[in-house]
């Protein structure tokens, strides 16, 4: 189990995060909707040091982070007990689609060349890639870039796994194909926090939905619940904007 | 006008072969070390490490802003006079140095330059999966900006060959020293240094082709 407490970032003077309370049950996939600028991303960037916290704690099981002490050492934890997908794929652009999931099991998680390499091609074929195996991110589609950032952070199985708007950048054409890789993942009931403004996508796939401004927490539940009967009016406000029809 | 003594000029091109060596062993071990100082001063100035970044700012601003031959005399003729160990140091070791030393300052302001320009998402992608700051270094951003550096780097690559010539004001027999040598003997001095010419110009040459496949293969990952 993962707890967050009174997790807060300030940029520039104005909080961004708003002392955030969050416990995630282990397998549990929560979404993460709000409008834009209301620290969304933050507060995933903020989990593994992306971004640095201002204050608060992270508690994963056992191990407590008070943020405003975390060490390099303690810091590198973090990243090694979280997989990250990001919204711009951020695929190493000098490592093939294969190097890209193989390099951080051999250079950090020091396994074996061979092996990580061989874990790579089975998650190429599992995200329906390995005919690219060797080819270089410049040579992929936006698709298809995204979906080896996404095989990367399933490689290792992490405590938790972070998505940034991992539709955000695509082409409309290939958002289809990332969504129905990301359904797959979330099959797999690891334990997923996802930003995202796809609320179907959201609707098929959450536990539970946190609505999210002004850098709190404004409401959370059962997707059942948050989409058909949300109780805040900022809620509301948000979904009639991007559902305009299903309320 | 007198005609060009065709058949000294033949005869130089084998006397003068004999020291080419000498002078790309020169340039190149110096480059190899300058490239590693740079490199490391590069970083040092990027991840802002204190004490070491001033340190750093004030040797570039030294190396660059003075002439190499003024280096090349310091470390030869001057510094033994204040460290009596250093008389040792013959003429070949002093021309490495002040060449490292020189082409290092510049080099690493390109480096810098190139590790700056690549794109936050690698530092970033590279953080996230856990590198410590020498893996993402090494494995992703160093590379990625060697791509960008690369044309610079074999410029300064080039003017250190050249640069080697200088290393005859302190007695070291390379290229330039021969020429001086055999010019004294002969009297044809526009032969000589024609002839010597032709020598720096064919290797900074053969070197241009090199930077082709060099660029060629940096830039392999991404071609479309």
């Amino acid at each position: 189990m993962i707890k967050i407490r009174g997790l807060t970032k300030i940029y520039n003077g104005m909080p961004v995060l708003n002392g955030i309370d969050l416990d995630i049950e282990k397998g549990e996939r929560i979404v993460i909707i709000g409008p834009s600028g209301t620290g969304k991303s933050t507060l995933l960037r903020c989990l593994n040091f992306l971004d640095t916290p201002d204050g608060g704690e992270i508690i994963f099981d056992d191990e407590t982070i008070d943020v405003t002490k975390a060490s390099p050492k303690d810091i590198q934890r973090l990243r090694l007990r979280t997989s990250f997908v990001f919204q711009n794929y951020a695929l190493f652009a000098n490592k093939t689609a294969r190097e890209n999931i193989a390099e951080g099991l051999y250079t950090v998680r020091k396994w074996g060349r061979e092996e990580a390499l061989n874990r790579a091609d089975e998650i190429l074929a599992t995200i329906g890639l390995a005919d690219k195996a060797d080819a270089y991110p410049a040579a992929l589609s936006g698709g298809q870039q995204q979906r080896v950032g996404i095989g990367r952070a399933m490689s290792v199985d992490t405590d938790l796994m972070l998505v940034d708007e991992p539709t955000s950048a695509l082409d409309p054409e290939w958002v289809e194909e990332v969504l129905q890789l990301m359904k797959r993942v979330a099959d797999q009931h690891r334990t997923m926090l996802i930003v995202t403004h796809e609320m179907s996508f959201a609707k098929d796939i959450a536990d539970r939905v946190i609505f999210m401004e002004g850098g709190r927490i404004v409401e959370q539940g059962p997707p059942s619940k948050i989409f058909s009967a949300p109780e805040d009016d900022r809620t509301k406000a948000f979904l009639r904007k991007v559902l305009p029809s299903a309320l | 006008m007198r005609a060009l003594d065709i058949e000294y000029m033949l005869g130089l091109v084998p006397v003068l072969l004999k020291y080419v060596p000498l002078t790309l062993g020169m340039a190149s071990v110096s480059m190899a070390l300058a490239l590693a100082l740079a490199s490391l001063l590069a970083i040092i100035r990027v991840a802002r490490i204190p004490v070491l970044d001033g340190i750093t700012r004030v040797f570039i601003s030294f190396f660059r802003g003075t002439p190499l031959l003024v280096q090349l005399f310091l470390f030869y003729y001057g510094l033994p006079q204040l460290v009596p160990v250093l008389t040792a140091l013959d003429g070949v070791t002093a021309a490495i140095i002040g060449l490292t030393l020189h082409f290092a300052a510049y080099m690493a302001e390109s480096i810098r330059a190139a590790i700056l320009g690549v794109d936050r998402s690698q530092w970033e992608a590279s953080k996230a999966i856990g590198m410590s700051m020498a893996q993402m270094m090494r494995r992703i951003i160093l590379p990625q900006a060697s791509r960008v550096a690369a044309p610079t780097l074999v410029n300064y690559f080039i003017d250190l060959i050249k640069g080697t010539s200088l290393a005859f004001t302190l007695g070291v027999t390379e290229l330039m020293g021969a020429a001086q040598k055999e010019a004294a003997g002969s009297f044809l001095y526009f032969e000589t240094f024609i002839v010597v010419a032709v020598f720096y110009w064919v290797i900074v040459e053969a070197l241009s082709l090199f930077q082709q496949r060099l660029e060629g293969r940096l830039s392999k990952a991404f071609v479309r």
